[in-house]
């Protein structure tokens, strides 16, 4: 319909051919390396195949890593355009797609992969389970998260990226305002991408319903496991809604119906509330494991129990609920009348109030705490003062009629980046200091974790804290430029200044991964930083069946009260069983090529060729279903074997903390 | 995990993780409660807005209707005779009136594209107005779902002529049929709100 295959390549742009080259160049570089290192069987039986939540979860934080350096390079793209008035570094089309791909990746393939990666690698650990319930489904919801964020990358160097904002509103993204194929690859690659991520919450909500250790009721459970729960359930309760409105999206842009068209019927403010039905939810998905990371981090360095428990659990669950019930703040200029925008009005500020108590119980936990300023502290410490920013101007937004003034200004921009990025990616950074050592058997260094600290929320400010002031002057979000006249260009420039000191921020924290993992001591302890839930009370790294005897547990931070007692390291080698584990499959990462090229010829309108790949997603299907493989035991030997070689190190093995 | 047999409750809830399958086909059950109440609303919204095309009194033929939900219905009922026959570990019967749901299930789908194909030779297909966009997609879903179904089920009743009844197959026809009485509410809502509504209002 009108594609026309000759110029599928995108050209022309000097920074597009850069990038094209550079694509082909990193793909020959991994193809050569692999095969000059004999490295292809590896790959394809420890990572490709696998069905390990360890593993699975450390390729979600890869991915997490690629996507955060993919849109952090939007993001500096941005603010070099915006440097100065009149810049003409990118056109006006150029900037519309880079911010929606910023939007899109960021949210979607930077913070779900990174926090779903650390629910992977920590939930099973800390319930002292053996995996998650569906390890195959697991395996599956990565590979079609995978495949979808590798379409969506695709799009700006073949066809041409999306280009009508993260939220797509209609009817600009309908077919007669943007006729290219750029959205269709917004509605294509996050549907994928979105299946794989509802697997994932049936799975965990199972896996934590179910599979908990002996004497780990609901209110023993570790902070980070709460938060994942109420998380799977707003996932379940809130992507089908997205699946519906990407549907239908894709039906309006390639079958030519009438949902959100402004013809024959159509509604338009249709797809703003689909969207923000889900989109909200979402963004409650993002921030809740945070605050769980955030809860087992304070804990653990103010070696005190979480103040407030039980009332972090109803301000996670009261949270979810309103999460359902405020998602016309986001459009309250639509014309929804006074009635309709007081009701959110009074909703969106409530959310407040359980916030509030998880902010104060956060302090409290401090409160008389011997605090430790370890880097995972710096994070939780720093999250505190800048999360309150965001959160107090988010009151500011959610009184409708003051709304009227920010909407649609640098000031929204400024309030979302101090939500998300101290409430999600200091809790990541907080997340991956942490638990490093469990997924790896080394430590990230603290010395440039604390350089990487400084720079990033420094930096971080210095971008962001500008906005809220150009925002009240007037400056509006997605103008690819502004005029000298307009007074804004000395905060614009001080904002594009504080982007480089962010992104040299993010280079040391690329820089610690791989001097770690060439440098580091591998001699760590099982649990370097004296910390208090299960997963610190087995190997590190963690061995492929995490606990040789599945641990009892009587209290709240199970772990801490057996140091207490001084029963942690003490194994009976009678009591150890043989252990069942899941065996591996290939046909998780089939199904996301299947996926992935079938997606492919949908977003080129290709639609006879796309239902032959997809016959392709049905045999796949079938083969499923006559998988009878019941995976295999581990002997007893074997385990003892394992576990003699971490429970009696020579040397000794060095704590970091205690 | 597939030790720990309990051999006190019925074949399907044997295993630990049968009994995680059954919860987790539940929750899922969940997620497609969501997504029907999506497209229903979306049919509520825009199922008025005939955009000059024709109306639902204009075109729907309910003699046609009342059959495809008899057959549905039909089908749940022996569906769940089929479960009933697999805890008595009565593989024939089972056999039987699985089958029996199958063909009404098919029955229903082929009574359902008639009408799809009688409405398109009236003019009034997916492109013609907001209301047809979301008839046709609402009810496209549901049997899309109800084809889905049916490859599924004979998958499974190849799995079962091969295995017999184990717990694993056990578990396989029990989810199933909780698919298959989940379509049949759905098609209750459809019955009710797309084609009874339409025609009084």
């Amino acid at each position: 319909m009108g594609i026309k295959w000759n110029e599928m390549l995108v050209g022309g742009d000097p920074l597009l051919v850069g990038s094209q080259i550079a694509i082909v160049l990193t793909v020959v570089a991994i193809v050569v390396g692999l095969t000059y290192f004999k490295k292809w069987g590896w790959l394809w039986r420890e990572w490709l195949t696998t069905v390990d939540h360890k593993k699975i979860g450390i390729m979600y934080i890869l991915s997490g890593v690629l996507m955060f350096f993919r849109g952090g390079m939007d993001g500096l793209l941005m603010k070099a355009q915006t440097a100065r008035p009149e810049m003409s570094f990118l056109d006006a089309q150029h900037y519309n797609e880079i911010f929606t791909t910023h939007g899109v990746i960021m949210i979607l393939f930077m913070a779900m992969p990174f926090l779903i990666g650390l629910m992977n690698v920590v939930v099973p650990l800390q319930i002292g389970a053996r995996d998650v319930a569906f390890p195959q489904l697991n395996a599956l919801s990565f590979w079609l998260f995978f495949s979808g964020a590798m379409l969506f990358n695709i799009s700006f160097v073949v066809g041409g990226s999306p280009d009508a904002g993260w939220t797509s509103y209609f009817p600009l993204a309908g077919k007669e305002f943007s006729p290219g194929i750029g959205n269709n690859y917004y509605a294509i690659a996050l549907q994928i991408a979105g299946l794989g991520t509802l697997m994932t919450g049936i799975n965990f909500i199972v896996t934590i319903l179910k599979m908990r250790a002996p004497g780990m009721t609901l209110m023993k459970m570790p902070m980070f496991t709460w938060t994942t729960l109420i998380t799977s359930i707003i996932i379940v309760a809130a992507f089908p809604i997205f699946t519906v409105a990407l549907a239908l999206m894709t039906f309006d842009r390639l079958y030519g119906t009438h949902f959100f068209t402004l013809s024959s019927g159509g509604s338009d403010m249709l797809w703003a509330n689909l969207f923000w039905l889900w989109g909200h939810p979402e963004v409650y998905i993002v921030i809740l494991p945070a605050f769980g990371i955030f809860s087992e981090v304070i804990a653990t360095f103010s070696r005190k129990t979480l103040y407030g428990y039980t009332s972090m659990v109803i301000s996670i669950v009261g949270i979810a609920f309103l999460s359902m019930i405020v998602w016309v703040h986001h459009f309250y200029t639509m014309d929804a009348g006074p009635a309709v925008n007081s009701f959110f009005s009074i909703t969106t500020m409530l959310i407040a109030v359980p916030t509030g108590v998880k902010i104060f119980n956060w302090l409290f936990t401090m409160r008389k705490g011997r605090i430790q300023f370890t880097t995972a502290m710096l994070w939780a410490l720093a999250f505190v003062p800048n999360f309150v920013i965001g959160g107090v101007t988010g009151v500011m937004l959610a009184m409708a009629a003051a709304d009227f003034q920010y909407h649609n200004t640098l000031f929204l921009v400024a309030h979302f980046h101090y939500v998300l990025i101290p409430g999600v990616v200091f809790a990541v950074f907080a997340g991956l200091y942490y638990w490093w050592p469990k997924m790896f058997g080394f430590m990230l260094n603290e010395k440039l974790g604390k350089y990487h600290f400084w720079l990033f929320t420094i930096g971080f400010n210095v971008t962001f804290m500008p906005m809220f002031f150009l925002g009240l002057k007037g400056a509006v979000r997605r103008a690819y430029t502004y005029s000298a006249e307009s007074g804004f260009a000395p905060l614009f420039l001080v904002s594009a200044i504080g982007s480089i000191i962010l992104a040299i921020g993010f280079a040391v924290f690329c820089y610690n991964i791989y001097w770690s993992f060439r440098y580091a001591k591998r001699n760590v302890s099982h649990d370097p930083w004296d910390a208090r839930t299960l997963e610190w009370m087995t190997a590190s790294p963690v061995q492929f069946y995490n606990f040789a005897v599945v641990p009892e547990v009587k209290q709240l931070d199970a772990f801490w009260h057996m140091k207490k007692r001084g029963e942690t390291l003490t194994l009976k080698e009678s009591d150890i069983k043989k252990i069942h584990m899941p065996s591996n499959s290939g046909l998780p990462f089939y199904m996301a090529v299947v996926f992935g090229i079938t997606g492919f010829f949908l977003v080129f309108e290709a639609h006879i060729a796309a239902a032959v790949a997809a016959i392709g997603i049905v045999v796949g299907l079938i083969i499923r279903s006559f998988d009878y493989n019941d995976g295999y035991y581990v002997s007893v030997d074997e385990i003892k074997q394992t576990e003699r070689t971490w429970r009696n190190v020579e040397g000794g093995t060095e704590n970091h903390v205690g | 995990m597939s030790a720990n047999v309990n051999h006190s409750l019925p074949l399907e809830y044997q295993t630990e993780q049968n009994r995680l399958n059954i919860l987790g086909f539940w929750i899922f059950l969940g997620a497609e409660i969501v997504l029907f109440a999506t497209l229903f609303a979306v049919y509520g919204v825009l199922g008025h807005r005939y955009a000059g095309g024709p109306t639902p009194s204009d075109i729907f033929k309910l003699n046609d209707v009342l059959i495809e939900t008899l057959l549905l219905l039909t089908s749940s009922f022996t569906c769940g005779l089929a479960v009933f026959f697999m805890r008595q570990r009565n593989m024939k019967q089972l056999l039987v009136w699985f089958v029996i749901t199958l063909l009404l299930g098919a029955g229903f789908l082929f009574m359902e594209i008639r009408e799809f194909i009688h409405y398109v030779h009236e003019g009034a297909t997916m492109q013609t107005s907001a209301f047809l966009s979301s008839f046709f997609v609402l009810l496209g879903t549901h049997g899309a779902h109800v084809t889905f179904g049916i490859i599924w089920a004979v998958m499974l009743i190849i799995q079962l002529l091969q295995r017999g009844l184990t717990p694993v197959t056990a578990r396989k026809m029990f989810i199933i049929s909780l698919y298959w009485h989940f379509l049949d509410v759905v098609w209750i809502f459809i019955f009710t709100f797309v084609y009874l509504k339409g025609m009084v209002g």
